[in-house]
């Protein structure tokens, strides 16, 4: 866009520019974009004659896309996805927190803490290797029956709690591979300026590590926001078992693309914004000459 | 410059029309899909004619775990909690008495694990029909197609005894109270849409998680049909109690057996079922099996 002002100086460029409708296609660039459009002609229209032609066709097109089906459902399952709104907001900033604890303790160096970075290990491999739905299932309906005085019933806190011991065990692993990156040149640096172990962290790696680590935390983000339908499990009203509920009601199933839809709307702007970072900080590497 | 930007036009005309002419597609094929809803007539219910996903073996699906009172005796693997093969419960009984009404021996009866879901999937069913404790309803019969009515059910209502919720009298004095049902049940429409509580209803995946909520007091009352009700609080939850049942709505509420829409088996069924009512047989099972499930007080 640069250029445009140059072009714009130009009357006969000018011209051209307008007839084309916007679209400024200089040499290879519209035959580049007419065998996009083909191709992609092309192609959707190889799959959706296929699906149509398909014996089941009929019978899928009523029971998924029907749109009275999704259209009616969609305001109930607006209204029950508020609850996983809040549920991955709250939770994101815990896992935030405590991953950060874990990844520290677990780059922690020295025998004296060798616990801490044990405890840490174990608890990032337990985390990671447990199914989410097992833990959600675990505590939400385990820890009240405990029945102890004080530990509370609720259905969304404790699936809150499970998402935020699973996912911390994924961050906890960005975390660490930014902490990792960070050249042990910077510690000794730091050290050297007479900052102590602790504000050699705190001032020096943390901030370079994590800015590294942002579009993969973005990354994990999403993955929650996709996994607060689990809370279902437990019974709790989500946009998910909202969606269940309507298709066992009239099995059909336009409930579940009205729920998917609502949870592509807020997954793919966050998808795109962590791509774009993406793309910012490669630009930035290659100008800065590696160090952001 | 023009030349190339007719290869572009053409491109966009092609992609527009191509699009245009799928849509076309699309909304033609919705005539053709619901003319086949129309009634099926057997011409036979004989045993050969019938047109079986197995032949010679009539498939029966029902969901695992098998619960009581629906299916009782000794579970065998892969059945847990009730075996439907064993003959015991309602509906193992009510669905022998159905194959031998249309000339199955005992040897000659399948049951396969059907989850609720799974049960009204599109595409080529896995089972003859499926007996579950599905409940008729208009909307679902647009997609499958059920048999006539094997049971007559009333929605109830289990909770702790000793709780708040267990002096309520009426429909009214439940309001408050935070209540739930199991997925695919009318229970939670029954909550929804009569009891209307201050409190969202929880919708639980199994009766298993239901049933453990309530144990819990993560909900306070768990609603769902009679029979089953005590089942709950008999073998489930030793410090339940079925507080009440609800009148049947208008046009009353039941359980039909489910089939892929348009299979001629049901008009068969359905003959069957009609004899096993007019010999007394149906009542005499539900006397059988479902005795119990009667004298619970009436919320209004």
């Amino acid at each position: 866009m640069a250029s445009e002002g140059d072009r714009r100086s130009d009357p006969e460029v000018e011209r051209r520019s307008r007839l084309l409708g916007g679209f400024h296609f200089h040499g290879e660039g519209a035959r580049g974009v007419a065998i996009a459009l083909l191709s992609t002609a092309v192609f959707l229209t190889v799959v959706i004659v296929a699906v149509t032609q398909s014996a089941g066709w009929p019978e899928v097109k009523r029971t998924f896309f029907d749109w009275g089906d999704i259209s009616s459902s969609f305001p109930d399952i607006a209204r029950a996805f508020v609850l996983n709104v809040k549920i991955f907001l709250v939770c994101e900033v815990f896992i935030l927190v405590f991953a950060l604890v874990i990844a520290v303790l677990r780059s922690l160096p020295g025998p004296v803490f060798f616990p801490l970075r044990a405890f840490a290990i174990v608890y990032a491999d337990l985390a990671r290797g447990v199914p989410t739905i097992l833990v959600i299932a675990l505590l939400g309906f385990g820890a009240p029956a405990l029945q102890l005085t004080g530990v509370p019933t609720s259905r969304v806190f404790w699936a809150g709690v499970g998402l935020i011991l699973i996912y911390s065990g994924y961050v906890a692993e960005v975390y660490r591979a930014g902490i990792e990156s960070v050249h042990p040149s910077q510690e000794a640096a730091a050290r050297s300026l007479g900052l102590s172990r602790f504000q050699a962290l705190r001032r020096v790696i943390l901030p370079q590590a994590i800015r590294r680590v942002i579009p993969p935390l973005l990354n994990d983000f999403i993955g929650l926001q996709k996994d607060t339908a689990l809370v279902a499990f437990l019974g709790v009203i989500d946009a998910f078992n909202q969606a269940q509920i309507d298709s066992a009601a009239t099995f059909t199933y336009g409930a579940y693309l009205a729920a998917a839809a609502l949870f592509v709307a807020i997954t793919i702007p966050l998808a795109r914004f962590t791509d774009w970072l993406i793309a910012r900080d490669r630009r930035r590497r290659q100008t800065a000459g590696g160090f952001a | 410059m023009t030349a190339r930007r007719r290869i572009f036009l053409a491109a966009a005309a092609t992609l527009v029309m191509l699009l245009a002419a799928v849509a076309a597609g699309c909304g033609s094929t919705k005539e053709a899909s619901t003319g086949t809803a129309g009634t099926t007539s057997a011409s036979s219910c004989n045993k050969s004619d019938l047109q079986l996903v197995d032949a010679g073996v009539l498939t029966i699906g029902t969901d695992n775990p098998a619960f009581p009172p629906w299916f009782g005796g000794t579970p065998h693997k892969p059945w847990q909690v009730g075996d439907p093969r064993s003959g015991e419960g309602y509906e193992s009984a009510v669905a022998y008495a159905v194959a031998r009404k249309l000339g199955f021996a005992k040897s000659e009866v399948k049951w396969i694990h059907v989850p609720f879901n799974n049960s009204f999937a599109p595409g080529p069913k896995s089972f003859d029909f499926d007996i579950n404790q599905v409940s008729f309803d208009k909307k679902r019969a647009e997609i499958v197609d059920f048999s006539d009515s094997y049971y007559d059910v009333n929605q109830s209502i289990v909770v702790n005894k000793g709780t708040p919720i267990a002096s309520a009298r009426s429909i009214a004095d439940l309001k408050p109270y935070s209540l739930g049902a199991q997925l695919g049940t009318t229970s939670y429409q029954f909550i929804k849409d009569t009891i209307k509580p201050t409190k969202q209803p929880s919708v639980f995946p199994s009766n298993t998680g239901a049933v453990q909520a309530l144990k819990n007091k993560q909900i306070d009352g768990l609603v769902l049909d009679l029979p089953t009700a005590f089942y709950v609080t008999a073998v489930q939850v030793p410090n339940g109690k079925v507080l009440g049942q609800f009148p049947a709505e208008p046009g009353g509420e039941h359980f039909g057996m489910v089939f892929a829409k348009g299979n001629s088996l049901r008009a068969c069924v359905n003959q069957a079922l009609t004899k096993l009512r007019s010999n007394g047989t149906l009542k005499q099972l539900q006397q059988k099996w479902l005795a119990k499930a009667t004298g619970a007080p009436i919320l209004k």
